[in-house]
């Protein structure tokens, strides 16, 4: 079942994963299926107390769906690494883009590997989660 | 200021066994549509044992322990100043509806920038089953902003 990579290069692009506009209904159930109860992202009054303005985005809500743009690219199975920064708070009615690019084959543990630099935007352009994955080839 | 004796310091360890119904939750909260995460049969035929765990569900189990917390509260962060820096995974084999889950978590560095204005905690966790088998390491910055 492993993906056939026997033409990759780099430079080559993942297909995009666009998601819908962020709600607050995305936020609470991510909440709850994810375990991260953590009022500051689903509570408008805690919100508020602290300072903001609403509710934002779990950083791990966007770190799931670049997961999600590697694994409709290539099996979890071949998943081997993934590392990320946070760059920016994803606000409500962000339309969030997946994005993936090879910039590298290489070994990783003695293992051949495709190093896909993965980036998260908004509709503005925003960069929101920046960082790269290495996916095994077969 | 975070007291630097934290580092090296391991903390207690959450367990969670997975459940296909909870893994099927998280799969749609993502928006998941690969047949692989919520149709054991798909999930079978595609050589996993039962349902796969997205790769970063694994990540919750120590915030649904109340472990993050207390950790948080020892290290004296407030959730109201804390940021998640940066997040990384390396994944040695899935964890599957059925496995249970143990993450060991420990403080690796504790460091400042800006003048103590931002103070970064690095943690450090491992994902074992209930073989004993490494399923991950976790790698999260977090960092307290004293604005």
């Amino acid at each position: 079942m492993s993906k056939d990579f026997s033409a990759l290069r780099v430079g080559d692009e993942l297909p995009n994963l666009v998601l819908p506009p962020v709600n607050r209904t995305t936020l609470a159930l991510f909440a709850g299926a994810s375990g991260d109860y953590n009022p500051i992202h689903i509570d408008l009054d805690f919100a508020r107390q602290s300072g903001l303005s609403d509710v934002f985005a779990h950083g791990m809500l966007g770190m799931a769906w670049l997961c999600r743009l590697l694994t409709q690219w290539a099996p979890q199975q071949q998943l081997r690494k993934v590392d990320v920064r946070f760059g920016g708070i994803t606000h409500l009615g962000n339309i969030i883009s997946c994005r993936g690019k090879v910039i590298e084959l290489n070994d990783l543990a003695g293992e051949p590997c495709a190093r896909v630099e993965v980036t998260s935007v908004n509709q503005f352009g925003q960069i929101k989660i920046a960082g790269e994955a290495w996916i095994a080839l077969a | 200021m975070i007291d630097k004796k934290w580092i090296g310091h391991a903390f207690p360890s959450s367990t969670l066994t997975l459940e296909r119904g909870r893994l099927q939750f998280f799969a749609r909260a993502i928006g998941e549509t690969d047949p692989v995460y919520t149709d054991v049969a798909a999930a079978q035929s595609a050589g996993y044992a039962d349902l796969p765990a997205p790769p970063t569900f694994i990540f919750g189990i120590e915030l649904e322990s109340g472990a993050s917390d207390q950790l948080l509260q020892t290290l004296g962060i407030p959730l109201k100043k804390l940021l998640h820096g940066e997040q990384g995974f390396t994944f040695h084999q899935p964890a599957c509806a059925g496995d249970t889950v143990t993450v060991q978590p420990r403080i690796t560095e504790i460091y400042d920038k800006k003048g103590g204005a931002l103070e970064f905690v690095v943690k450090l966790s491992e994902a074992r089953n209930q073989r004993g088998e490494l399923v991950a390491e976790m790698r999260t910055v977090l960092v307290c902003r004293h604005a």
